[in-house]
């Protein structure tokens, strides 16, 4: 018997995967396959049509019911003497439950993008920030300065969206913007403008990066400096750069602090803060990191204000205890010090890194394995198969998730509420 | 189920009673009158007193500036750590302490409703989710406007006010609030394209409008809307010497309109003396007298170590040689409005902030009606709200005012009247100020009061010579009818409720302008910009409680 199955279109969904929170697309549902139809791109596109794999759980490799993988996961965290949860693509009623069942269970919050997070959130806790947001960015600013970072692979809709828009509120023309790459040169042609004109590269090793921050740094303040180049640029570009967004009326300055990848890259991007702030004496200037893909920011909120604390906390006192360096799920596995690892992740199917403990995973239908977990229950995703909430990468604007099939896959909110319960 | 409170001493000012012995009858969350039958529970009250559940009316417990000064304070926490206890779960206190832990400890308070002053429409999907994780207490906010493009665009245009209501009602509906806010009208806006003060008359730079305008016309939506609550202020100049002139020029701006300035402390400073610092609170106590259309609250400051988190990022910025510790974060958001959150220690033993202590103390005292001023320490900016104890005693309690007033600065003890106001509030206008004047000036017609159908949010205290024993461990909490607090511990966890006002309005007309607006200059979409009902209800925790709009009750 065959059945033609009608199929249905949405418009203006907000991607969860992005990062930037494209909330334009339009998706042809038919059945349980989405096609992404408009405004779509390279990480947003593979994110919804990712086919759905396991529709079962499993545990010990053998397929389960929900309550038996449940109850032998509830039985996994019971007999753990350091659980460690990690992964953390979720939205903000996932990261709810997950954060009620690692206190109950004395274990430790971490975040697959964690160590990328904390290059800002070191520099939030140590000096803070002048920031701004993606709106103001679309409708103000007139330099942009790209720190060591090549923007489009990770955001590939970030410069169409909002750095050349058609029109702005206050009359700009946006074709006159100028953007400044100040490291590696754009591997695209996004951030070249409409017309053409492309963006002024300032090269820089990326290992030369916080020399560079900090001559900066210096030179907004006044200083004069002796040597004539820093991080091997020379000075004098770096002296006019500084000039160029003293004279801008409103200079944003961006980073994809992922992408800063050498030892205490948070010295580099405090220098780059303290620059944009010392340009505030005279101008408006400010910072907009870029990140947040896959829920990263969304944890990271929901963490801060239930807990006080963005990122890597342990409960295995009772009380959340924040630690950026020893509540690593990396260093806690290597030590030896978790004996499980719990890996949630309900956006992205990325897997569990694989370990010497015993794994469960609460993870998105689709996930594969090098080493077969000891648990797995596939989840759907918030914003596909559940409605939700999701942070972008400014940190202020939560978008809604909806519900764009029916899959009967459990959220992973009900799956942890179920575990603890059952605990 | 029936409970019966009996006899105890009820301070109930919405119907004038005034510390009599009552007895209280409960039945499905709801105060009844006498009832017949044998209660289910009985508590015996006699001897205690009896007041509605507190109502803090200006209290920064959810949105991005609040996580930010989380974000910002990890040492903070430390020093203040929440194991999690029975049904209780972890988290932190002091200065910007955790959702769950705000909750917690501010039941144990006697506190059964908060509000969120500074609840940006594009942020409210935050502010409503953070305050959705307050447990026990019933939540809401105040919409901010006035720094927000579109609105500042229609008006730069002329547009009539017709259309700005229905703006102002599509807003309030959209970011589910129960009042509209001003911060700094106009000036943060202004901010960005760098003016770095702007003043009642001022004109912002590119809509040419000033905030004289935007207060008289936000004031006047509200009022044409039927919104209970009168537009909430904070105004032009927040800390600057001499801003005491602005506030008085605020109010008589105003033109009659029904207006709250918010946290006047902040906005009642002279230029007198040598250090070109003094006290207002007279002149700004005698017009809040004489006009009858201002209410206020205090934003008292008390001594320690806090945090600043407002919606002010132009005044924020210009203060953050102040931060203590010395970091701080100012954000422009969204063509919409800002934020600015630095952290201060406020220290008794420094000339400003000793003085600042003092005005906020005058204001209280000199205030005649208290049933239009409101108590506050607009937490965490002057004081975080654990401190409300502390402060009814400074106002019940004349000589251990004065003790306290001999420990501070001595040139600025000098230099206030405080030391000769003999002034000391009672119960009952302590139960004015924190709960029948609170519901009233938010519409809230079931709370704030003992009467027949009331919400049975009730809680009792031992009478105590130490107001700030009394007053820092209830006997008894009750939310709903359900007991939560014992001997000043939850015993019993709670969701509260969101409460809102939904005034009638030209939807069609509003979205014919805002929906091409978001698709042009926003970077969403105006269907993924309003909060549906869903949102908030959908996990089954909190109702959504709206309000009549019929004007002021």
């Amino acid at each position: 018997m065959t059945e033609t199955i009608q199929p249905q279109v949405f418009e203006n969904v907000p991607s969860p995967f992005c990062g930037i929170a494209s909330d334009d697309l339009k998706i042809e549902v038919s059945g349980h396959r989405l096609k992404v139809l408009a405004n779509g791109d390279a990480v947003t596109v593979p994110g919804f049509e990712q086919p759905l794999g396991d529709m079962t759980p499993r545990a010990g490799g053998q397929a389960a019911a929900l309550d038996e993988a449940v109850n032998r996961a509830a039985r996994l965290l019971k007999n753990a003497r350091l659980p460690v949860f990690s992964g953390f693509g979720t939205d903000v009623n996932d990261t709810r439950a997950a954060l009620s069942l690692i206190e109950r269970s004395g274990g430790v919050f971490d975040q697959a993008r964690a160590e990328a997070g904390l290059r800002n959130l070191l520099v939030l806790a140590d000096s803070g920030w002048m920031a701004t947001t993606l709106g103001e960015l679309k409708n103000r600013v007139d330099v942009l300065l790209v720190f060591g970072s090549d923007i489009e692979p990770a955001f590939p809709r970030f410069f169409q969206r909002f750095v050349w828009p058609e029109e702005t509120l206050f009359g700009q023309d946006t074709r006159r913007r100028e953007v400044i790459y100040l490291g590696p040169s754009p591997g695209g042609s996004a951030s070249t403008s409409p017309d053409g004109l492309e963006p002024k590269v300032i090269p820089c090793a990326t290992d030369q990066l916080p020399a560079v921050a900090a001559a900066l740094s210096a030179l907004a303040k006044g200083a004069s400096l002796q040597a004539e180049a820093a991080g091997g640029v020379p000075v004098t570009e770096l002296q006019a750069l500084t000039e160029r967004l003293k004279q801008a009326s409103y200079g944003v300055v961006t980073w994809v602090a992922g992408q800063l990848d050498f030892p205490h890259a948070e010295l580099a991007v405090q220098q780059i803060c303290q620059f944009v702030v010392t340009l505030n004496q005279e101008t408006r200037c400010s910072i907009l990191p870029l990140g947040g893909q896959d829920g990263d920011r969304t944890a990271s909120q929901v963490c801060a204000w239930q807990t006080g604390y963005p990122t890597r906390v342990s409960f295995a006192r009772g009380y959340p205890e924040y630690d950026p360096y020893h509540n690593s799920a990396a260093r806690l596995l290597a030590s030896g010090e978790a004996d499980l690892l719990v890996w949630v992740n309900s956006h992205a199917t990325t897997p569990p890194p694989a370990a010497n403990v015993p794994t469960l995973v609460i993870g998105r239908s689709g996930m594969s394995f090098e080493q077969e977990p000891e648990v797995y229950i596939p989840v759907g995703a918030p914003g596909l198969d559940h409605p939700g909430h999701m942070y972008r990468c400014d940190n202020v604007v939560a978008l809604p998730l909806y519900k764009l099939r029916e899959t009967g896959l459990p959220s992973a909110a009900s799956v942890l509420a179920a575990i603890e319960k059952a605990l | 189920m029936l409970i019966k409170l009996r006899g105890g001493k009820v301070y109930d000012p919405a119907h004038g009673i005034d510390g009599e012995a009552r007895d209280i009858y409960i039945r499905d969350g709801r105060i009844v009158g006498p009832q017949p039958e044998t209660p289910t529970h009985e508590y015996d009250l006699r001897g205690k007193v009896v007041m509605a559940g507190a109502i803090d009316m200006h209290t920064h417990i959810g949105g991005g500036k609040v996580t930010i000064a989380r974000n910002l304070l990890p040492e903070d926490h430390r020093g203040d750590p929440v194991a999690s206890e029975g049904l209780m779960r972890a988290g932190c206190g002091h200065a910007a302490p955790s959702t769950l832990t705000t909750g917690y400890r501010y039941a144990e308070l006697g506190y059964t409703a908060g509000f969120e002053p500074a609840v940006l429409p594009i942020n409210a999907r935050q502010a409503h989710m953070e305050m959705a994780d307050v447990p026990m207490l019933d939540v809401g906010g105040y919409a901010m406007l006035g720094s927000d493009d579109f609105l500042l665009r229609l008006m730069a245009s002329g547009t009539e006010q017709e259309v700005i209501n229905n703006y102002v009602a599509w807003t309030l509906h959209s970011a589910q609030a129960i009042g509209v806010k001003v911060v700094n009208p106009g000036g943060i806006s202004a901010f960005k394209f760098n003016q770095r003060s702007l003043d009642l008359d001022e004109a912002h730079r590119y809509y040419q409008v000033t905030p004289r305008q935007v207060l008289q016309t936000l004031a006047r939506a509200l009022v044409e809307l039927g919104v209970p609550h009168p537009l909430h202020v904070h105004g032009c100049n927040l800390g600057v010497p001499g801003n005491l002139d602005t506030t008085l020029r605020t109010i008589a701006g105003i033109e009659g309109l029904p207006m709250h300035l918010t946290h006047i402390q902040f906005h009642s400073y002279g230029t007198e003396g040598d250090r070109k610092f003094s006290s207002g609170a007279a002149q700004i106590a005698e017009a809040f007298n004489r006009n009858k259309n201002i209410t206020i609250d205090v934003g008292q400051i008390l001594f320690g170590q806090t945090v600043t988190a407002s919606g002010d990022s132009q005044r924020q910025f210009a203060n953050v040689g102040h931060a203590n510790p010395n970091k701080w974060v100012c954000m422009d958001i969204e063509c919409d409005a800002g934020c600015g959150v630095v952290p201060f220690k406020y220290r008794d033993k420094n000339f400003v902030n000793a003085l600042q202590w003092c005005i906020g103390l005058e204001i209280f005292l000199l205030a005649e009606d208290p049933w239009r001023i409101f108590l506050t320490t607009d937490h965490p900016n002057g004081a975080p709200f654990m401190s409300y104890p502390h402060l009814i005693r400074l106002l019940m309690d004349k000589s251990f005012r004065n003790d306290r007033l001999a420990t501070i600065n001595p040139d600025a003890a000098a230099l206030s009247t405080l030391g000769g106001i003999e002034r000391e509030y009672s119960l009952y206008e302590i139960a004015i100020m924190t709960r029948a004047g609170a519901a009233r000036l938010l519409g809230l017609r079931d709370r704030g009061h003992l009467g027949e159908g009331a919400a049975a949010d009730i809680t009792v205290y031992t009478e105590d010579e130490d107001k700030e024993k009394m007053f820092g461990k209830p006997d008894y909490v009750f939310k709903d009818g359900e007991l939560v607090v014992r001997n000043g511990e939850v015993v019993h966890v709670v969701w509260g409720n969101l409460h809102t006002v939904k005034p009638e309005f030209d939807r069609a007309s509003i979205e014919s302008r805002l929906k091409p607006y978001f698709d042009r200059y926003h970077t969403m979409k105006m269907d993924n910009f309003i909060i549906r009902d869903w949102e908030i209800e959908g996990d089954g925790r909190s109702k959504i409680m709206v309000h009549p709009c019929e004007g002021r009750g």
